[in-house]
């Protein structure tokens, strides 16, 4: 990437970061109210799975790569997991969580 | 009525019935308190010092004692061992509360999707060479029991979606003992290293790397059982 960038190496890598540390914030604060405002919980799981999937991102942008494994794979996957399994709990019957793949199985 | 306008709109049903929100003095109430946090907070923030003290040199200083070569796995298993004991243990009490409050969902016996089986089949592997490997790592770079652990649960998780069972022989002490394995090493090698007068969780220098590392893989089993059973929801 570095070498590409000719001219002025430092402060062309210094803008690409901030605007990608930018973004990575941004996302991450739409997606917080993205989940925190969403009516439907399904949706609200699945966005705070994409919630601490950025999070992890952001960890490992800010070099803290023990986190950011961390973030991945407790904060999003397995509580992503046990939200998902507490919502089938809720609403056995409701199509989207627990019905899903048998309902693709038996028609 | 908000509930028979709602029925229309399947799955924000329960939105709906949720009592109305705030009216507008409770909300500008309401933002003002949020205000306020704000400015506490950024002033809390723009008053730390450009470079935060920290103990980074300190745990530097003394890694070589520790048994380990990465730093984050020397604090959390030998320099503060104490707070990572009680973590599992916390992870542990958690079960315990969602195994009193209700047993498992009888195994309506899984239509599991043939896809995922045999996707599983392959997964299953590399997630637990994965898991061996984080590890493995945790020693010298990022790495450690729990997120080995998390992945080895996932492991569980996904063989579970995929229709496979514990057997019934697996279901009972041997479910227990691999739920109890990590805080009972952690505890019972703290605890040893005191008959040669160190305190509690102070493992020897020379044999501390082999301890963590024993400690580690038990709280990896311990962990991957933990959130797998926590995923099922319930006694088995």
């Amino acid at each position: 990437m570095e070498t590409l960038i000719t001219p002025g190496n430092d402060a062309w890598v210094a803008v690409l970061n901030l605007l990608l540390d930018g973004l990575l914030g941004l996302l991450l604060l739409w997606l917080a109210w993205r989940t925190l405002a969403s009516a439907d919980l399904f949706r609200a799981i699945v966005l705070f799975i994409a919630f601490g999937l950025v999070l992890a991102m952001i960890w490992a942008r800010l070099d803290a790569a023990d986190i950011a494994l961390a973030e991945a794979a407790i904060g999003a996957g397995v509580t992503g997991a046990l939200l998902l399994a507490a919502l089938a709990r809720l609403h056995p019957d409701r199509p989207g969580t627990q019905a899903r793949p048998r309902g693709s199985d038996a028609s | 009525m908000p509930d028979t306008r709602s029925t229309s709109v399947p799955g924000t049903v329960r939105a709906r019935a949720l009592p109305a929100g705030p009216g507008p003095t409770a909300r500008l109430i309401l933002l003002l308190l949020l205000a306020a946090v704000l400015v506490g907070l950024a002033t809390a923030v723009l008053s730390l010092p450009p470079v935060a003290p920290g103990l980074g040199a300190v745990v530097t200083e003394h890694l070589p004692a520790s048994g380990v070569e990465h730093p984050v796995t020397a604090v959390l298993l030998n320099f503060r061992g104490y707070d990572t004991l009680l973590e599992l243990a916390v992870l542990w009490l958690a079960l315990l509360a969602v195994w009193s409050l209700t047993p498992a969902p009888l195994a309506h016996e899984p239509t599991a999707n043939p896809m995922l089986a045999a996707l599983n089949q392959l997964l299953a592997p590399l997630m637990i060479l994965v898991a061996g490997y984080l590890l493995w790592n945790g020693g010298h770079a990022p790495g450690g029991a729990f997120q080995a652990g998390a992945v080895l649960g996932a492991t569980g998780v996904l063989l579970h979606l995929s229709g496979r069972r514990l057997p019934r022989a697996v279901d009972g002490w041997p479910l227990r003992l691999a739920l109890l394995l990590g805080v009972a090493l952690f505890s019972l090698i703290g605890l040893a290293v005191m008959a040669g007068g160190a305190p509690f969780l102070t493992y020897p220098p020379a044999s501390a790397g082999g301890l963590i590392l024993a400690i580690e893989a038990a709280a990896t089993l311990s962990i991957a059982a933990t959130l797998a059973a926590l995923f099922l929801g319930g006694r088995p």
